[in-house]
């Protein structure tokens, strides 16, 4: 998914930053070291006398790798997260991209159709009126990002599992690979896809889903970090293949599991 | 040796010359924990500045990770090392009763005495294996803010998973501030704990030789 970083305009939908500067790194300073801490804990870590950042890099991102499989191991599919009352829905929900609002892709409700791809039995595109006609449910859950910070809101649509049995999803598939409107993608493991509260998106708190938060459709998964719930999704395919994201191949944990 | 002995601790003579003040896993552990903790407040500054809780940042030049992945890939990686070896410290410190014999009693009069004697420069450091009661209350009270800090930890980073701790915390928000406090309390001691250990010399040299 290479195209996707020579996409500017291609980003997350929920990393959400109103301040991307603060996000992104600056290109000259790739590298994950940084401040007086780093040359002992470096050789500490790399048990290496001559440390350079690279192979820091490395070791970090194997660490990381480790923690996928950590994450997947506590994960619980039957563990719901906790819900909340209406009262405590978050108005106006917070937007957040790394792009301005006004950069929020614009998805023709009359040309959408959702690609579905990869390990299913039926490989036809979905309407927006035949996504509309599913099983809808509501829940009320805390998104956290990232960044640290969290609100509660309410989002209406189907469970994914419900939508990935009726196109005959093969449930032995490691993961679901999402690609967004904007160029942005993001890929999940099976077991969170078939979590109950992972959700095809359609409405927030009772509107049709606007433009800021997905339109047409995203998908929410409160037992994962915003950034892994795409907004804007345009196509969807089970895979074997280990296919990254946006930001987690820019070093983002790829499991992020809340 | 000392025929009139009354602490246990007495029968190594004061300032001895071979006795061991601390044993080997004590010297492991304490600067493989320093090496972590140095990572974590270092990253964690960095995680901080992404959504800072309060009206200001941590200056990027004493944040490690250079930006909020990086520091979360150091965060998350020395986050083994502190709390592996953390649990080593505990169950060495309970099952040797190092920390029976060291850490406990604190008597409040104890403390108060001896923080005075300490600000006015009369503070005696002959005995390096006995603990004063200031020293002991801080060591007592930053191993309960390094429990702290990880059980908080855990509590933000698996709302989920770990809810019922997360609840345990207040829910979400509220850990994140109990993860803050707890590391300022880590801070301010690291503060304190350097500058005495510069003062007492010879305290630094038994964390590295034993002796």
């Amino acid at each position: 998914m290479s195209r996707i970083r020579k996409n500017p305009a291609g980003v997350d939908p929920e990393l959400l930053v109103k301040d991307s500067a603060k996000l992104m790194p600056d290109p000259t300073r790739r590298l994950f070291l940084r401040g007086g801490a780093s040359l002992g804990a470096l050789a500490f870590l790399t048990g290496c006398d001559i440390v350079d950042s690279a192979s820091a890099e490395h070791v970090l991102m194997k660490i990381s790798y480790f923690n996928d499989g950590a994450q997947a191991w506590l994960f619980n599919p039957n563990k719901l997260a906790p819900t909340y009352p209406d009262s405590a829905v978050r108005r106006p929900f917070p937007f957040n991209a790394y792009y301005p609002e006004e950069d929020a892709p614009e998805v023709d409700k009359d040309d959408y159709k959702l690609e579905v791809g990869g390990m299913v039995d039926n490989k036809k595109s979905w309407t927006l009126d035949e996504l509309y006609a599913l099983p809808q449910e509501t829940q009320i859950t805390r998104l956290v990002c990232v960044e640290g910070w969290s609100a509660i809101g309410k989002w209406t649509g189907t469970p994914l599992r419900e939508f990935l049995r009726r196109v005959g999803a093969d449930a032995r598939a490691k993961y679901v690979w999402f690609r967004c409107a904007e160029g942005y993608s993001t890929s999940i493991d099976m077991p969170t896809a078939l979590h109950p509260q992972t959700q095809m998106t359609f409405k927030f708190d009772g509107a049709i889903l606007p433009r800021k938060y997905g339109f047409p459709m995203k998908v929410r998964m409160p037992t994962k970090l915003g950034f892994k719930n795409p907004k804007h999704v345009m196509e969807m395919a089970v895979t074997d293949k280990y296919l990254g994201g946006y930001w987690e191949d820019q070093g983002y944990n790829w499991f992020s599991g809340n | 040796m000392s025929i009139g002995a009354t602490h246990d601790q007495a029968l190594t003579p004061a300032a001895p010359t071979g006795a061991i003040v601390h044993p080997l896993w004590v010297r492991l552990t304490h600067w493989t924990n320093a090496v972590a903790m140095v990572v974590m407040i270092g990253s964690g500054w960095e995680i901080y500045n992404a959504s800072p809780l309060f009206p200001f940042v941590f200056p990027r030049g004493i944040t490690l990770g250079g930006w909020l992945a990086g520091a979360l890939l150091w965060h998350f990686a020395a986050m083994w090392l502190l709390a592996v070896n953390g649990l080593v410290y505990l169950l060495l410190g309970i099952a040797t009763g190092r920390f029976r014999r060291k850490l406990v009693p604190i008597r409040p009069g104890e403390v108060l005495a001896d923080a005075r004697a300490a600000f006015i420069g009369k503070l005696a450091h002959d005995d390096l294996s006995v603990y004063n009661a200031v020293q002991k209350l801080l060591y007592l009270g930053v191993i309960v803010a390094g429990i702290v800090i990880v059980l908080s930890g855990l509590a933000i980073w698996k709302p989920v998973q770990l809810q019922e701790l997360t609840a345990a915390f207040g829910g979400y928000d509220a850990a994140r501030y109990v993860h803050f406090f707890a590391m300022a309390v880590i801070v301010a001691f690291l503060v304190i704990h350097v500058v005495m250990a510069l003062l007492v010399p010879k305290s630094l040299r038994a964390m590295i030789t034993g002796r």
